[in-house]
Parts: C-alpha cells; structure tokens; sequence
C-alpha cells in the first residue's frame, strides 16, 4: 500500500513565471521525506506538483517528469483526480469540512468513489481511520459532532484520518504542524513515526528539529533571489544532512545562519 | 503594585510631564467624543428601523379596524366584496399570494443557484464578470416592464408549451384544463421568477465565491472532481446564504403589484388548477387594482388586506431565520 515516487527534471510554472527549476529526486516507499527550506524556496510547490493541487491555480503547469512507481503522473491519459485518490495530502491549516460531523468528515473522500459502503462498513472505516490517526478515543463518544467543534490539533488529526481512509499510496504533508501547539505537534509527528510503516510520506517543514526527528530523508530547497526560480540543493539521509551537509548553503541554513 | 499605578493627574505632576498628561487627556476625549457620536448615530439608525416598522405596523392596524369589526351587512355593500368577513375575504388572496411566490421561488431557486455556481466556479473570468453585470442589470428593469413583457409577449410564448403540458400531465390536477390565454397563475409566477432572480442569483454568487479556498483544496485533495467539490465543499458552505436569499427573492415576489396585475387574470378561489385563468389573485395586486375607486370602508378592508401580506411577509422571515440558525452549528461560520 505504499509507492516510490521517481522525479526528474521538473519545473513548475505559474504562467511564465518559473517557480521551481530543475528537481530531480527519489522519494523512497515506506519512508518519510522531509522538504526543508527558506520560505519561497518552492518546496510547498513541489510538494503540491506531486500530487497535482498545483494545477488548481489558473495558469500552473508542470514540464518534466514524475513517475510513481514507474507509471507517469502526468501522462495525457492520465486524470488527476486519479493521482489525487493515490497521494492523499494534509494542508498547512487544519481543514475539516465544517458543514459535516466528524465521521462525515472521515468518510468524505470514500463517499467520493462512489463506493456503496453498509453502516458496518462505515462505522468499522471511522474507527479504523481515528485510530490510525491516534484521535479514536478522543473522539469515539462524539462522532455526529460537527469537525470544527474540535481544537486545533485535533482537527488536524481528523484531517489525517480522512486522508488515510482512502487507502492513499502516498501522504503528503504541507507543513501540517505549523498551525499548532507543541503538544498537538508531538502528536502530529509520533503519528508520522507509526504511518511511515504503511505509507510513502512527504513532509514539508520550517522546523528542522522537526525534520531531524520525523523523517529519513531530508531535502533542502533554495532560492537565489525574488524572482529567480527556487532549487533543490540537496537530498541525503536526515543524519547525514544534518551532521554533515556537501553544501555550504546547507550547512548556513541548518546551522541557522540565514533563513 | 497599586500605588505606582494610580492615574496620574495633569497638574499633580512637577515637571515637564504635566503638558504630556493633559495632551494625553485631550487625545482620549476627543477619540471619547467620536465615539459617543459614533455609537449615538447608529443606535440611533437602529432605532429609526424599529420606529418605521412600528408606525407601518400601526397604521395598518387602525387604519383596517374599521373593516375588522365592522358586521357582514356593512361588508356586503362594498360592490366587489365576496364572503362575510375581512378573513374570509384575504383568505383566497393569501392562498394566491402565496401559491404565486412558492411557484416563482421553484422556477427561481435552481435556475439561479445554477447561474451563480456557473459564474463562480465554472465560467472563465471574463465571461463571468459579463454574466454578473448582465444579471444584476435585470434587477434594474422596472416592474412595469415585466409585466408589458408578461402580458405582451410571454403568453403567446408559453401557449404551447401549456398546451402540451395540460395534454400530457392533465391527469394530474395541477395541469389540469388549460385554457388559452394564458392568463393563469403559473404565466404569473415564470414572470415573477425572472424578476427575483437576479437578486437570488447575486446573494448566491457572493456565497459561494466566499467559500473557504481551504475547504475547496481539502475537497479536490481527496480525488474530488469539480462537481463532486461543489457538492461536498461549495453547496453546503453556502446553504444558509441561498436560503437567505431565496427568501429576499421571496419577499420581493410576495409584495410584487404590477407584473402579477398585468399578467393574471384574477379569481377568488383555493384552487390548484395552475393553467386556469380566473382563479387566483395576490394580496399587492388586488390593493393595486381596487384602490382607485375605493373610499370609506372598502378603502378599510384593503388596507386589512396588507396588514395580512405584512404579517406573512414576517412570518416567512422568521421561518427563514430558525432555519438558518438550526444548522448554525454546522456552518462554515465557525
């Protein structure tokens, strides 16, 4: 249930304007990949070219190559509202559905593949769902509840759940801690450690203590200037990255010199 | 703690800080000042609100009294009045009244969510700005013109599709017996419809456009198509926006005089034969097509008669309120 991401030379457009150059990278399966970097180095638009969210903005389009698990992303035939029910992603500001309860809320993408679910079936998905997110027993007795009666963290778990009770090959994550509270973010990151052994995760993150603790694999974007394009610098293990980066850039970032 | 903190007075001061107290004084007075005016302005405007509804409210009552108390012979010598008593009379205007508003507000509500979804999540920019103009110019044609255009044009339009329509679904009592012209009360409601949709249409294009970006991406993140987003993200965040605006749309078509005046031919009767003229007539019409040649009494009953159309119009508001705020829970507001 989990799939390897392969990308080669991409670039990410808005209209003219090149975003991000030239990536090339493989995203292990069953490991968490963690995207780090100044802000507006464009990894948080990488991360949503690989799932296809970028397309939504007018005008973004892609030139290069991503392979999961050897089939194209972005081939002419292929849909992507197929991608987006393989790479389930979770957003920077928890964003349950308001208008349904929460276990609308973990059902809403499997209602989406048209799946005839028995209320068994659907209550054994919520619960398995929660449970994978670590939010079951908080929220086992409020179920009809609405999503947005529940706090921050929580909301963010909820997300997760919902992300996952699609069954994704791939999790990405675009800065999913950034909007809580320290413990809510022990949370988030203690659920990354179990889902990592069933899921392929992608995390971008300003944290790098963050990065240290949750991922294998880090990469570090950078950008030169307003304008000019953002690129991937380097990619290593997280240990080694972190201990000791082949790039000067890295190591400033790292080591909090700039950024 | 509480020593160091006591206000300091301009003057108390021994040196130089006094000028900064009292120019400190000055600035807080005068933000003071504006901000009485401030709240004195709008409260009042508020006010004023209540006052206008109390003296309409008001003069609808003494003014209908008069007919409310006054016995059926009175009633009865008023050349156009039908039944024994004020109630008895409004009884088959509301139902008309009514019965027009709900039908125009079926014809109205999914040809305008439909509009207002086009043009905030379909159509390319240029060519929803164009659309929006175009559906807000509607707003602005005088109601008169409606019903020129109603009476002239639209019932020879409609005559045949009534025609088949009382042919194929005549055994349903609703479509029952059409007879030409088509002076009947769903002629009525399509023009009644066409001028509440525009503002239906506009309430609702700026609900949805209002629609969280957040809730949109989570939708589309989990394999949603565009349809499937609007469904699940789009629809139920704009839910209370469309029923408040149907209900705007509502009140416009419960008090609309002209356009109903021109097109119906008017009737006394709790029917539901929708394609037979001489069945129904609203509250606003009759008011406008009686009130020239009335005096004394009847003059009473009319204005009794939009005392009812004041009440219901209330009522339909309340309703539209509770409904809002049943769900409020569930809302995109929090």
């Amino acid at each position: 249930m989990s799939k390897r991401i392969d990308v080669s030379d991409l670039d990410v457009y808005y209209g003219d304007f090149l975003a991000v150059e030239g990536v090339t990278m493989a995203i292990e399966a069953r490991q968490a990949t963690a995207l780090i970097g100044p802000s507006g180095c464009g990894k948080s638009t990488f991360l949503r070219t690989l799932n296809r969210m970028h397309e939504v903005i007018p005008g973004a389009r892609v030139t290069g190559k991503a392979l999961m698990d050897g089939q194209d992303l972005y081939g002419s035939d292929v849909d992507p509202v197929t991608v987006r029910r393989q790479i389930g992603m979770v957003f920077q500001r928890p964003n349950p559905f308001p208008t349904m309860s929460i276990a609308d809320n973990v059902l809403a993408g499997v209602r989406l593949n048209n799946r005839r679910m028995s209320k068994g079936e659907q209550q054994d998905l919520v619960e398995q769902s929660l449970r994978g997110a670590n939010l079951w027993n908080e929220v086992k007795d409020r179920l009809e509840r609405p999503g947005s009666s529940l706090s921050g963290g929580q909301q963010q778990r909820l997300c997760i759940a919902r992300a996952i009770a699609v069954k994704p090959q791939v999790l990405l994550m675009d800065e999913p801690c950034s909007a809580l509270d320290p413990i809510s973010t022990l949370a988030i990151e203690d659920l990354i450690a179990e889902l990592k052994s069933d899921y392929t995760i992608v995390i971008v993150t300003h944290n790098m203590q963050q990065a240290a603790r949750v991922s294998d694999r880090t990469a570090f974007f950078n950008i030169a200037g307003t304008g000019k394009p953002g690129k991937l610098i380097e990619m290593d293990d997280t240990a080694t990255m972190f201990s000791s980066p082949r790039e000067q850039a890295t190591e400033d970032y790292i080591s909090g010199r700039f950024g | 703690m509480a020593l160091t903190t006591t206000p300091r007075r301009s003057g108390t001061s021994p040196d130089g800080e006094q000028v900064d107290a009292g120019a400190a004084v000055r600035a807080a007075s005068t933000g003071r000042v504006g901000s009485r005016v401030f709240a004195g302005l709008s409260t009042g405007a508020g006010v004023l609100i209540l006052l206008t509804l109390a003296a309409v409210a008001v003069f609808l009552v003494i003014r209908a009294w008069p007919a409310l108390t006054a016995s059926s012979e009175e009633l009865g010598d008023i050349s156009w009045f039908n039944g024994d008593s004020v109630a008895e009379y409004v009884g088959p205007l509301i139902f008309g009244t009514l019965l027009a508003s709900v039908l125009a507000l079926l014809i109205a509500v999914p040809v305008s969510v439909g509009i207002a979804l086009f043009i905030s999540h379909y159509a390319p920019r240029r060519l929803a700005q164009s659309l929006g103009y175009l559906i807000d110019l509607l707003a602005a044609i005088p109601s008169v013109v409606y019903g020129l255009w109603g009476a002239l044009w639209l019932l020879g339009v409609v005559d045949p599709f009534f025609e088949w329509l009382s042919g194929a679904l005549g055994f349903i009592p609703l479509f029952a017996d059409y007879q030409a012209p088509a002076k009947n009360i769903l002629s009525a409601s399509i023009v009644l419809a066409v001028m509440i949709l525009p503002i239906i249409t506009a309430v609702s294009r700026e609900v949805f456009l209002q629609t969280p970006r957040l809730h949109e991406e989570a939708s589309l993140a989990l394999g949603a198509t565009r349809w499937e987003m609007v469904r699940q993200a789009v629809l139920p965040f704009g839910r209370s926006g469309v029923i408040s605006a149907s209900m705007l749309g509502l009140g416009r078509a419960l008090g609309e005089t002209m356009a109903v005046l021109m097109v119906i031919s008017p009737g006394f009767l709790y029917s539901f034969h929708l394609l037979q003229p001489g069945q129904h007539q609203t509250i606003a019409a009759n008011i406008a097509s009686k009130f020239p040649e009335a005096s004394g009494l009847s003059v009473s009953a009319l204005i009794a008669t939009g005392l009812a159309l004041f009440v219901i119009t209330f009522a339909v508001n309340f309703v539209a309120r509770w409904i809002i705020a049943r769900r409020a829970e569930f809302s995109g507001a929090n």
